[in-house]
């Protein structure tokens, strides 16, 4: 398996609506009405789904949000930024998780 | 690929015909300051195309024979053509609507510093390139110190009052992508453009209209080095939207070549595909009457100007 992840299966995602098209449908339908400028701007959405999509660490959704946020106008140094979001919060929810040890640590300790 | 043309047959187009001529193009030539990375035409200092005397008499003939409207200039960068002001000059004597396309550095040229003035005097309309509001991505698409220049055009036009609210000096901004990807919603862009511009630079603009990179000349280079041409064009096939037909701007526009050979879009000219055999091929033949609903010579480059909210040279073709 040289390449689990294929760049081009991107753009074979309907055939996941092969099976169970009814959900695959109502997936697409949600997705497509989320990503939508509403409140957020359609820039705003492109620049937390690309934040995201470093959080999860998917290839397909970097790619889509690279493209998708310079589709959108938004420059290097935003999306840089968004990605710092996106660190800060694992980093920082690692962090957190800190103190489960030292509670933990706490029960078992004399 | 479905070839454009049969695409357009399965919608009912069995040919693609003008609507009108409101628009003539005129290219007066291949030369430019920049050889910027995404040119269709792959202009640049040493192109010597130029349009000729000859041929720029025939043009004004042609406007004033049959009342066009609206003369579009455009190159390479039109202001360097020796005949340039003369043109401008007879074509606002004849009452013309003259929409000129500057790179905007051209206009710090030597020799050409007055043209701010010039055009503010003959009332020209212009559409400036500028690709960002930022200077990295300019300067990456334009070449180096681009953007620095870029905005002390601008600043000159500015304060002639070019791009002020309410004023009918009009300056539009043409925004391109810098890369293999397509151009972001007119709307919340020109919001962006005007925000940044004006907060960091004190520049202002009355639109901002954005292109597609068509994936021709130069840019279609950089796309085939990169790897990214076949993505390219699958994407800009798998965006056809019908919706776009009815605007295209070859329905309402001729192209005229430096050589005076007449084309259905710019594009074409690059391309050096003709207008549809038997019909008028110069400006010397130029016929209104049968220009004015001839078939379109198309091809595959077509489906730039048709995908998603559409491509021209005047913005996007339908709302988003």
């Amino acid at each position: 398996m040289s390449h689990y992840y294929e760049e081009r299966d991107l753009e074979r995602f309907g055939e996941i609506g092969k099976y169970c098209p009814d959900l695959y449908e109502r997936f697409m339908g949600y997705y497509q009405a989320v990503m939508a400028a509403g409140a957020l701007s359609g820039r705003e959405k492109a620049l937390i789904a690309l934040a995201v999509a470093h959080a999860v660490q998917c290839p397909y959704c970097i790619d889509a949000y690279t493209r998708g946020s310079l589709e959108a106008g938004s420059n290097l140094e935003e999306m840089t930024e968004a990605i710092h979001v996106a660190t800060a919060i694992r980093g920082g929810a690692a962090l957190i998780h800190g103190l489960q040890v030292h509670n933990a640590a706490a029960k078992i300790s004399i | 690929m479905v070839p454009f043309a049969q695409r357009l047959e399965h919608l009912g187009y069995a040919e693609l015909k003008a609507s009108q001529v409101n628009i003539l193009q005129v290219n007066l030539g291949w030369r430019c300051n920049q050889s910027c990375k995404h040119c269709h035409l792959l202009a640049g200092p040493h192109r010597p195309e130029q349009m000729e005397a000859d041929t720029i008499e025939e043009v004004i003939r042609v406007v004033q024979r049959w009342s066009l409207p609206l003369v579009d200039l455009t190159g390479g960068a039109p202001e360097l053509n020796p005949h340039f002001e003369y043109l401008v000059d007879r074509l606002h004597e004849l009452g013309t609507h003259i929409i000129s396309r500057s790179n905007l550095t051209v206009l710090l040229e030597p020799g050409k510093e007055h043209l701010p003035e010039f055009f503010r005097d003959r009332r020209v309309e212009l559409i400036c390139s500028l690709p960002y509001y930022q200077e990295e991505p300019v300067d990456r698409l334009r070449g180096p110190g681009a953007f620095k220049k870029s905005l002390k055009a601008l600043r000159r036009l500015n304060r002639l009052g070019y791009g002020q609210k309410d004023s009918d000096l009009k300056l539009h901004l043409m925004y391109n992508p810098a890369g293999a990807y397509f151009p972001p919603e007119p709307g919340p862009l020109e919001a962006l453009f005007r925000r940044e511009l004006a907060a960091h630079y004190d520049i202002h603009f009355h639109h901002l209209y954005t292109l597609l990179n068509m994936p021709i000349g130069r840019f279609k280079e950089y796309l085939q080095k990169s790897g990214n041409y076949e993505r390219y064009l699958g994407r800009l096939m798998a965006g056809f939207n019908p919706a776009t037909v009815d605007g295209l701007m070859c329905r309402y526009l001729i192209s005229v070549s430096w050589e005076g050979h007449l084309f259905d879009c710019d594009f074409n000219q690059a391309l050096d595909l003709p207008l549809t055999p038997g019909l008028p091929q110069t400006i010397w033949e130029f016929e209104l009457p049968t220009l004015r609903t001839r078939p379109i010579h198309l091809g595959d480059h077509c489906y730039g100007c048709t995908a998603g909210t559409g491509s021209s040279c005047g913005g996007r073709l339908v709302e988003g």
